[in-house]
């Protein structure tokens, strides 16, 4: 099968520094694929050298087997791009503006989709509202639907959700989900990362321009080996009973809570029954599930969550 | 519903240019107050003070009126002036702005987008010249005696300034700069380059030097096909401007096409 996209040996740099080092990575039809990393990281880059918006200094960006920089105005009907800053064109009213830019592709009006879009995306009641009225969330769903407005096989989505209310955002995450469900495979970036855990089926992780891991994204949860089990007791302790040494128990929160780590070959259920035997005060037990921050912080002692101060 | 509507409509090649032609020409309409009234409220003041007034009472051009002279260099300013700003401010608003990222992302090739900018910006200049020659028609009398070759001179200054216009507002780097190149480049050049007085009356230096002003070919060539009269032969006009459009419209095609300040 053809790949939706094919990155091979990209390369940017800005004023000496790489932006983009290297990267080789490949999304498959009907996929969702997420790709995280810090501010920096070069996602934005990565997007911008795909969609047209910045020239390639070396290595190919193939979509649907056709390369990107020779046969752009094919590879360019076939992706619709949201990018991560807001633009808009304050002359145009939205519902004007989606009709210029399906023009832009070269598509016919297609009113029915248009509606669809303006349907789904909560847009209907600003319609006829110059963009210098909208708040950023607003102009934030019109950039997603000015994405679609050509039915791109490719849909790339740079931190689609930030700004945008819960609601909204559960929303826009269900009609992206049906859009893939429909045939159209899906690159996106997000600051939320329960979202990157709950939509993607693979993830890539990038740091300093580089690939730091590519995997799916339940073996990149997996893979994370640093699991704690958490105590939380009636009475505090002073210090760390002697038979939970070996388990690296640690005391916090005053001596209220104490950590189990459960690394290696621990088994939780000797475990259980060690802490039973000791009759410790415990008031409840906490088994956190590692997420992709910890996986992120793990990959690239950077956290994710202190980009842009963004939430 | 979205795997049906989802389907693929025919591509019209031709669709992206003409989008991006009307989207640009419902851009200046928008602000027509600012675009079109008030370019042809400078002309006409300009029209009223030389033609109905200080004109009754001066004479450079044996057998013409000053009216009658002046009038074919105000109407080329007008042309010049709004063609030239309509390119480079569209262009540097999107620049500024950053919305030109929605033309980098579509098919549009930098041809098709240079055609369009261009022929917006000439039908913006050329309405403002043909509201400017209407209301002429009550300050003087012209006698057009080459009207297509009047014709071709008009739209050949209109093309050769929204070449300009284009590539100023890819080299600026702020309003401040792009107003640079219209007060300090073309005001200076249009009023040293024959508006107001044929440079047969200018001292031999100052007539020498006007020729590297190609502003004066545009402008005689113009006045010359509507008097029949000018400094410089109609032939020589056209062949000068020409080569100085299709050298502009070489530049613009470079800057666009390499995507230089426009693409990262």
């Amino acid at each position: 099968m053809i790949p939706a996209l094919e990155i091979d040996h990209l390369h940017k740099s800005f004023a000496g520094t790489a932006a983009v080092d290297d990267l080789s990575l490949t999304i498959e039809p009907g996929e969702i694929f997420g790709l995280l990393g810090p501010n920096g990281a070069g996602k934005s880059t990565t997007i911008n050298m795909i969609s047209g918006v910045c020239r390639i200094d070396r290595g190919t960006v193939r979509i649907f087997g056709h390369d990107a920089e020779r046969d752009y105005r094919l590879t360019r009907r076939l992706v619709g791009v949201m990018h991560q800053e807001i633009v808009t064109d304050h002359f145009f009213t939205i519902d004007r503006a989606l009709k210029i830019h399906a023009g832009y592709y070269g598509v016919p009006g297609d009113d029915a989709w248009r509606k669809l879009l303006i349907e789904r995306l909560g847009l209907g009641d600003h319609l006829h509202k110059s963009m210098n009225k909208l708040s950023g969330g607003l102009k934030r769903r019109f950039m997603v639907a000015k994405a679609l407005i050509h039915k791109p096989q490719l849909l790339i989505l740079d931190e689609p959700t930030a700004g945008v209310d819960v609601e909204l955002r559960r929303a826009l995450w269900q009609f992206v989900r049906e859009m893939n469900q429909a045939g159209t495979t899906v690159l996106l970036t997000t600051h939320y990362l329960e979202e990157a855990e709950q939509m993607c089926d693979r993830i890539a992780i990038m740091s300093g321009g580089k690939l730091v891991a590519l995997e799916r994204t339940a073996d990149l949860l997996a893979r994370l080996d640093n699991r704690s089990l958490l105590l939380h007791l009636d009475t505090p302790l002073d210090q760390v009973p002697a038979a939970l040494e070996a388990l690296h128990g640690q005391l916090e929160e005053n001596g209220r809570l104490l950590r189990i780590s459960l690394a290696g070959d621990v088994v939780i259920g000797e475990v259980l029954q060690l802490l039973a035997q000791l009759n410790l005060p415990i008031r409840d037990l906490e088994l956190p599930r590692p997420g992709l921050e910890e996986v992120f912080l793990d990959l690239t002692g950077l956290q994710l969550k202190d980009r842009k101060g963004n939430p | 519903m979205i795997d049906r509507l989802r389907q693929q409509r025919r591509f019209i090649p031709w669709l992206p240019f003409a989008t991006l032609l009307q989207k640009e020409v419902r851009r200046f309409l928008r602000v027509s107050f600012q675009t079109l009234l008030t370019p042809i409220v400078t002309a006409s003041l300009y029209l009223f003070v030389f033609g109905a007034t200080l004109g009754q009472h001066i004479s450079v051009l044996e057998g013409f009126s000053y009216a009658q002279f002046v009038v074919p260099g105000l109407i080329l300013m007008g042309v010049i002036n709004n063609s030239f700003a309509n390119t480079s401010s569209s262009l540097f608003i999107s620049r500024y702005l950053g919305n030109i990222v929605d033309l980098l992302v579509t098919p549009l090739t930098p041809p098709q987008v240079i055609l369009a900018y261009t022929l917006a910006a000439m039908l913006r200049g050329l309405l403002v010249g043909t509201v400017v020659l209407i209301i002429s028609c009550f300050f003087a009398e012209l006698p057009f005696v080459s009207p297509w070759a009047a014709a071709a001179m008009a739209a050949l200054a209109s093309f050769l300034f929204a070449q300009f216009g284009l590539i100023a507002a890819i080299y600026a780097n702020s309003f401040d700069a792009l107003s640079m190149y219209n007060n300090f480049l073309i005001l200076p050049l249009i009023y040293l380059g024959g508006v107001f007085y044929p440079i047969s009356i200018l001292p031999p230096f100052w007539a020498r030097l006007s020729h590297f002003n190609p502003m004066l070919y545009l402008i005689d060539g113009f006045r010359h096909a509507i008097l029949g009269v000018g400094d410089l032969p109609l032939s020589t006009a056209f062949a000068v401007a020409g080569l100085i459009a299709a050298a502009l419209f070489g530049w613009a095609a470079v800057l666009l096409g390499s995507g230089y300040k426009l693409r990262l």
